[in-house]
């Protein structure tokens, strides 16, 4: 638009118009593009946070009593044995008499303290023991497990992959250190039956373990690692098997062992006979036969209460606090004389 | 040949004086043919086999910065130029390697993702140049074709040696060498506006041998162009036309340059010289630099601080690993400690018996696997987001000016952000400040001050004295029968013919008549309406011709030797034709400061005519000429005190005889061709511009924009400082420092000039040394005195911050020249600090360009130029950011802006509203994304002190890689582009809001690691909760226990449920589109969870039915989210509260306000536009004790 197109322009400017009118670049108006959507904009005012704290508090708090009763409600015997079940002149080394020869059945007494309804959870329970390692977590073979066809991918598995060159199934280290403890159970010289049906997830078994893939060459090399296999039991049948390859997350952690569908009432005393076959001693890890009812949330953890407990109590002494700091020195809303900068005029830098 | 024209034509190269054959440095004419000099271009035979030798290239031109076959190679190149996407590569490669914590396809699907996401922008951006070159290579043009026609042809078809007929109004094709023109002697108009951003016309002149008729130069063969080499020197061109056995030396005069257009001239015709890449055009087209923003650059600081952690904690990770490593076999290699592990039979990356290199590769494996602390997607997020920001800049209706049609436009992305930060604005004047196109508003005859109009200054003048703007307003408005751009002159005594009763009127006839003739435009009518326009030189030239039309003495023709004027006879009160002989042009130049011209009048009376600056007018008056001296003088001054622009008009007759021996000397000098040739015309000129009669004097204005004041002043609320740089003088430029009131009442001002006595009899003895030192100590004085002065002001005055608000700093170019040496400039750019306004007149583009660099460099904050000229562009490529105006100047400041408005006045909502904004989005979004990271991320680390530090992710791999692309980025991106902390209303009611992005306060040290720290805090929450409720107990009824998956995506739903969440409570602003994007976040990890579980056990690995089957149906799961949600934004809650009520930040005070206000409901309009309405009229006072003290003080 070069001014110097003094009278023309005038002119020049109508035709202008009327083009730009055609195809004028003013932007389109929209809420959106002005940016003028209609917004929700919450404020921390002291009403909202004192409200926020007490709802959370008041949510928190029952949330946790109930939490709390539900962990109180379980009964749980937990028995550790792996320094007991070793026999006294042979605890000098531990390691040594595992991996012995010698008999490792060993004996154990539990009193039920309290009634407990079936179904009762038997569970193995081990410490300072890495299945989350990601050399011990890699160690297998999916596909293996699956299909017989496969059988042959063992890529993954190595040191455990094959015996004189013939695939192990199911290979890797997980499978080899299969858990081989062994709890043989009686209440008052009765027998009690514990059923190892159901014991592993219904997805592992139908989809991860194939019907009939059988074991193969299982802990024939030179190292016998953990427990052995029934070589004609197909292993989507196996479930101490299945249990034991889903990995636990950290190093403490129960696997299923397997179920009581009868009560125990309270004093009851049950006998365990057990073989103390896993090597625990050489990592320093711990043993323990856990039995337990379960609740609605599980099992017994009283933490998840103490937390909702703890938190919803910190939010109620934050509310209370809020409440009274805004009652003892109040804050005029919008009042501009709390700015840092506000002493400073004309942005003083 | 001269005589022997046949057609009508003007011919204006007689006319001018200076324009014309300019004479040759036969110095540079002798290099021709040697090295860079060594273009030689056949004439109208491009097909000449030597022409076909030399294989210059086409003139096909492409911006682009790919092309089809190097787009994928140097776009990665590019993409990989960053730092962390080197490491994603890096990462990426090593992911095959059983090094890897995860899968490969899961490290390389989101890194293929986040670069072909980027090179999709690049590639979009390249198409448009790419759509652009298209158009302007299928441009066409008439180029003689063998068969002796002009044929219309391709641009890009155009050959070195081709001739080509451009049309009146048509770009050159390519650097042209002027042969003929329309005009018989070879002129012809060139408007230069896209390339130097100038938009008077520029005369161009062929040589006398090629200027022959059209049918004659279609045979002009046979000549051959010796030239130099493409350079980009946009005023320079040396070489020679070899014709007919003769050498002319061809120069600048002859170049018609690619992009610049034919104006007033019927059609040329020229020789292609340089085509295509080779024009000076494109030469000059460099990249502009390309500039980063500060957040940016501290961004990246940031993620090499995420590095450092990334390899303490792989480090600390990797020597537990080794430790625990090594006691896995006993020393005798006998005993297995974790006989599970098989640590006798391992590969390298787990050896006890050589722990060392096995923590080695731990350590490349867990740099991997904490690899999420470096938030892949952050840069391509942050240039989406910044894309979206600049859209929405682009449509914002409210930067949009009607009269031109222009929006504002985002000329890069990079910089949305820098604009919340801007500390000093270093701005233009004229064009920027002004509108640039002058009125005539006011003039002086014999004595009497004519013009009625008001310019805004007198206008608060007149306030101030208690008179009511209003009925004046009327008066303007009912007046001018119709509004004429350039013409703002009313006055009842002169319009509409009025003149004649004036008692002067012979005078005013006179002073009317000399500015209807003594100019240089070219008259332009109109063939239907008969109205005329004019194409002239310079703005102001313009307007008085138009004035001197408005008020009855139409130029309506101009030819070669004459000047047509339709008039108004002062007897008889008609309209006549009269036509003057023009003579001779003596034009305007700087060092001359007038222009004469000498015609012959209908009464063939001799008469020259002459308008000049008082400054070498008043002394070229002869005795008899000073009978208005004092009144002039007088009103001169006035009207420059309001800020107009004021020229002296004098006349003179001269008799036959004296003009005979002149004229004699004075083509004599004219055709000398030698160095000193230049002078030689000044002298003669000078010799006849004398014994001159004052009539009287012009005022023009430039008028402000609209706006302006308000804008500056909302600006300097806001805490910005404001330089004015400009190449007027000291006066004009003070006087529109009031105007727009960067100089305030009561400001007390440091006035840093050379213009003293000593110096100038230094100058006059011409010992350029003395003088350069002596400057140099009178400015090292004034500047130290300037600091004393407001250091005083600073222990005197209690109030000490209100400093910056007393001075004022006024400069001029020469002082500044001395100002910028290395060893005063520390003290300039602390005196200029301790101001509050700096003006720096009589600046050249340079010193504006290193202003500008001091400033920037000096204080370290960011600085955003603005100007429209091409004078400003490197003002605008100097500083951090470059806003161009996109109005009457061209285009060259936009072209090298980052930003282009039409107006100064959306400056104001370009930085308070939108710079606000951004600023606070990538600021919040940055902060953000370290947040979300550093959380997932060090989940990861807790996790594998879990995991004796073996590198086992706590997650399935592809949760992992989904996380930064699917689960957590559509929130960020949205607050990126649409959070809102107050609305736009609010930003500008409150400008002191914007000192938040100029403090930097969202982006400060504090605040990023206090961030990082909540998100270490938020990990620890997550996963020691998780843990400890999830331990070893049955989390289901049916007794099951957690294992390595249920965990993980519990854990997993904790971070995704923390981070989102932990976005809703932090962002100000919730559409719709938040609400979508937050919770569609968390609802898509669930759907992934549940499509991926579902996918066969091979793809889905730990994932296979784990949500489904596993961990939906049990409630402690849930709980544990709810509690760990709660518990992990439960700290940065409880933090925003005690800052809300201790100390809350500015706009939080003002969402308070805001909503207080709205409570008191019955109040509020009438409270908003109350409290609206006293900031005008403070100002308006404001504006006017500013002029009032202004007068006492300056003048």
């Amino acid at each position: 638009m070069p001014s110097n197109t003094a009278s023309s322009s005038a002119a020049a400017g109508s035709a202008d118009s009327s083009t730009s009118r055609r195809n004028s670049k003013r932007p389109k108006y929209s809420k959106f593009t002005q940016q003028e959507l209609p917004a929700c904009k919450p404020i921390l005012t002291p009403g909202w946070v004192i409200l926020t704290f007490l709802v959370i508090s008041v949510i928190f708090i029952p949330l946790g009593v109930v939490s709390l009763f539900a962990s109180q409600d379980v009964v749980e015997i937990v028995d550790r044995y792996d320094n007991d079940c070793i026999p006294a002149p042979a605890r000098a080394n531990k390691v040594a008499f595992i991996q012995g020869a010698a008999d490792k059945t060993c004996n154990r007494t539990i009193v039920v303290p309290k009634k407990m309804k079936q179904p009762i959870y038997v569970y193995y329970e081990l410490e300072n023991f890495y299945q989350n390692h990601r050399r011990y977590v890699k160690s297998r073979s999916d596909a293996q497990l699956r299909s017989v066809k496969d059988e042959n991918q063992i890529d993954a598995c190595k040191p455990e992959d094959d015996v004189n060159g013939k695939p192990i199934v199911p290979c890797g280290l997980i499978a080899w250190s299969l858990f081989n403890d062994t709890y043989v159970l009686s209440k008052n010289n009765q027998a009690l039956n514990v059923s190892k049906k159901g014991i592993a997830w219904k997805s592992d078994r139908e989809h991860k373990f194939g019907k009939n893939v059988f074991p193969k060459n299982f802990q024939m090399g030179n190292i016998t690692g953990g427990g052995k296999l029934i070589p004609d039991v197909p292993l989507s049948e196996q479930e101490d098997l299945i249990v034991w390859m889903r990995t636990a997350a950290l190093p403490t952690f129960r696997k299923l062992y397997g179920k009581i569908e009868t009560d125990l009432q309270e004093n009851d005393t049950i006998h365990v006979i057990l073989k103390n076959n896993y090597n625990t001693y050489s990592f320093d890890g711990k043993k323990k036969l856990v039995l337990s009812t379960t609740s609605w949330l599980g099992g017994k953890n009283d933490f998840l209460g103490i937390a909702y407990l703890t938190v919803g109590g910190i939010c109620f002494f934050l509310a209370l606090a809020f409440t009274i700091m805004y009652l003892v020195k109040p804050r005029r809303l919008g009042d501009p004389t709390y700015l840092s900068w506000n002493r400073v005029p004309g942005g003083g830098r | 040949m001269a005589g022997e024209r046949r057609h009508k034509g003007m011919r204006l190269s007689k006319l001018y004086s200076f324009k014309c054959l300019k004479p040759f440095s036969k110095e540079d004419h002798s290099q021709i043919g040697s090295r860079g000099y060594s273009r030689v271009v056949f004439c109208n035979d491009p097909d000449n086999p030597e022409a076909l030798q030399l294989n210059y290239r086409g003139n096909y031109v492409s911006t682009t910065k790919y092309t089809a076959a190097n787009f994928i190679p140097k776009s990665l190149f590019e993409q990989f130029r960053r730092v962390a996407n080197i490491y994603f590569l890096v990462v990426a490669f090593v992911s095959f390697s059983p090094l890897a914590p995860y899968t490969a396809p899961s490290v390389l699907a989101p890194l293929l993702f986040v670069i072909g996401a980027t090179m999709v922008k690049e590639g979009v951006e390249d198409l448009r140049r790419r759509r652009q070159d298209i158009e302007a290579n299928n441009r066409r043009v008439l180029v003689l074709s063998k068969n002796g026609e002009f044929s219309k042809t391709k641009w890009k078809n155009l050959r070195v040696g081709d001739l080509v007929k451009v049309h009146k109004d048509e770009y050159f094709p390519a650097d042209l060498l002027l042969l003929s023109s329309s005009y018989e002697d070879g002129v012809c108009y060139v408007e230069t506006m896209n390339l130097d951003g100038e938009t008077n016309l520029k005369l161009k002149h062929a040589l006398e041998i090629t200027s022959v008729e059209e049918s004659s130069i279609k045979n002009f063969r046979g000549g051959v162009i010796k030239c130099e080499d493409p350079n980009e020197h946009l005023y320079s061109f040396v070489g020679t036309l070899h014709y007919q056995g003769q050498q002319y030396p061809l120069s600048p005069q002859q170049m018609l340059l690619r992009d610049s257009k034919l104006r007033n001239t019927d059609f040329i015709v020229g020789v292609v010289v340089f085509t295509g890449h080779d024009t000076k055009v494109m030469q000059n087209a460099t990249d502009p630099p390309s500039k980063r923003s500060k957040i940016e650059r501290k961004m990246d600081k940031i993620v090499y601080i995420l590095f450092s952690i990334l390899i303490v904690i792989a480090f600390t990770g990797s020597v537990f690993f080794g430790i625990i490593t090594r006691r896995d076999v006993t020393d005798d290699g006998k005993k297995m400690r974790r006989w599970y592990l098989r640590p006798d039979r391992t590969t390298v990356f787990y050896e006890p018996r050589r722990a060392v290199l096995a923590s080695f590769f731990h350590f490349l494996t867990a740099l991997m696997l904490y690899g999420y602390l470096i938030p892949i997607s952050l840069y391509v997020s942050i240039e989406v987001v910044k894309v979206l920001q600049s859209i929405f800049i682009n449509q914002d209706q409210e930067m949009y000016h009607e009269e031109t049609d222009r929006p504002a436009r985002a000329r890069t992305s990079n910089l949305n952000e820098e604009l919340g930060q801007v500390d000093t604005i270093l701005s233009d004047k004229t064009g920027t400040l002004t509108c640039n196109s002058m009125e005539f508003v006011k003039c002086s005859i014999s004595g009497t001050a004519y013009g009625r109009g008001m310019t805004e200054v007198e206008l608060a003048l007149r306030k101030q004295k208690g008179m009511s703007m209003r009925p004046q307003d009327d008066e303007i408005k009912a007046n001018p029968t119709k509004s004429v751009k350039g013409f703002n002159f009313w006055d009842e005594r002169v319009v509409d013919g009025q003149w004649i009763n004036q008692p002067n009127a012979e005078l005013i006839q006179k002073f009317f008549r000399v500015l209807a003739i003594c100019h240089t435009a070219i008259p332009d009518v109109d063939g239907e309406s008969g109205e005329i326009s004019y194409e002239a030189e310079s703005p102001d030239e313009a307007a008085f011709v138009i004035a001197s039309r408005e008020l009855g003495f139409e130029f309506f023709a101009r030819s070669q030797t004459h000047i047509s004027l339709h008039e108004i006879d002062h007897v008889s009160g008609e309209k006549v034709d009269r036509v003057y002989e023009l003579l001779h042009v003596l034009e305007f130049s700087s060092s001359r400061k007038r222009m004469s011209v000498i015609v012959r009048n209908p009464e063939n009376r001799l008469l020259l005519l002459s308008k000049g600056a008082d400054s070498v007018m008043f002394e070229r008056l002869a005795k008899h000429g000073r009978q208005f001296e004092r009144e002039t003088k007088e009103h001169i001054k006035r009207y420059a005190e309001a800020g107009l622009r004021t020229l002296v008009i004098a006349y003179r007759e001269v008799d036959e005889e004296e003009y005979r021996i002149w004229e004699e000397e004075f083509l004599n000098a004219k055709t000398l061709v030698t160095e000193d040739r230049d002078a030689l015309i000044d002298a003669a000129a000078d010799k006849i511009e004398k014994d001159l009669i004052l009539l009287g004097s012009t005022a023009v204005e430039d008028k402000l924009q609209k706006g302006v004041p308000d804008c500056i002043e909302k600006l300097s609320q806001a805490g910005v400082k404001i330089w004015v740089l400009t190449g007027d003088k000291t006066e004009t430029a003070i006087n529109i420092g009031y105007a727009c009131s960067l100089l305030r009442e009561g400001m007390e001002k440091i006035l840093i000039t050379l213009d003293s006595p000593d110096i100038e009899t230094l100058e006059k003895q011409g010992d350029k040394d003395a003088v350069a030192k002596a400057s140099f100590q009178s400015i090292k004085k004034q500047l130290r005195e300037g600091m004393s002065q407001t250091a005083a002001a600073a222990t005197t005055d209690d109030s000490a911050n209100e400093k910056p608000e007393m001075f004022g700093l006024v400069i001029d170019g020469k002082s500044l020249t001395f100002a910028l040496d290395k060893k005063l400039e520390k003290e300039f750019l602390e005196l200029a600090s301790r101001c509050g306004s700096v003006i720096c007149c009589r600046s050249s583009p340079k010193q504006k360009a290193l202003v500008t660099r001091l400033v920037k460099t000096g204080t370290g904050r960011t600085t955003l130029a603005i100007g429209d000229g091409a004078n400003d562009v490197g003002m605008l490529q100097e500083a951090d950011i470059g806003v161009g105006i996109s109005g009457a100047e061209g285009m060259q400041a936009v072209m090298a802006s980052d930003f282009a408005i039409a107006q100064f006045r959306f400056l104001e909502r370009l930085l308070l509203v939108h710079g606000h904004w951004c600023y606070r989005r990538i600021a919040m979004m940055i902060c953000y994304f370290f947040y979300k990271n550093l959380t997932f991320g060090f989940t990861l680390f807790w996790y594998e002190a879990y995991a004796s530090f073996s590198g086992k992710p706590a997650y399935n791999d592809w949760y992992m890689s989904c996380y930064n692309v699917f689960f957590t980025s559509l929130p960020v991106i949205a607050l990126g582009v649409f959070d809102q902390d107050v609305s736009a209303r609010l930003c500008l009611k409150y400008p002191l809001l914007y000192q938040e992005g100029v403090q930097n306060i969202l982006f400060s040290w504090e605040r990023i690691l206090g961030w990082m720290l909540n998100g270490i805090i938020s990990s620890m929450i997550i996963f020691f909760l998780t843990i400890n409720t999830l331990a070893s107990q049955a989390f289901r009824k049916d007794g099951q226990v957690v294992d390595y998956s249920v965990l993980g995506v519990t854990m997993y739903s904790c971070v995704v449920w923390t981070v989102n969440c932990q976005m809703a409570i932090s962002i100000n602003y919730f559409t719709w589109i938040q609400h979508c994007f937050i919770w569609g976040s968390i609802g898509v990890w669930y759907l992934f969870l549940v499509i991926y579980g579902s996918l066969p056990p091979t793809f889905s690995t730990t994932a296979y039915q784990v949500f489904v089957e596993t961990s939906a149906p049990s409630p402690i799961c849930w709980l544990t989210l709810v509690l760990v949600t709660f518990s992990a934004l439960l700290p940065y809650f409880t933090y925003r509260a005690f800052q809300i009520k201790f100390r809350p930040m500015y706009h939080d005070i003002i969402v308070e306000q805001r909503r207080t206000e709205r409570f008191e409901s019955g109040t509020r309009t009438a409270s908003a536009v109350s409290g609206e309405l006293p900031v005008q009229v403070e100002f308006t006072l404001h504006h006017l004790k500013a002029n009032l003290s202004r007068r006492d003080s300056w003048n």
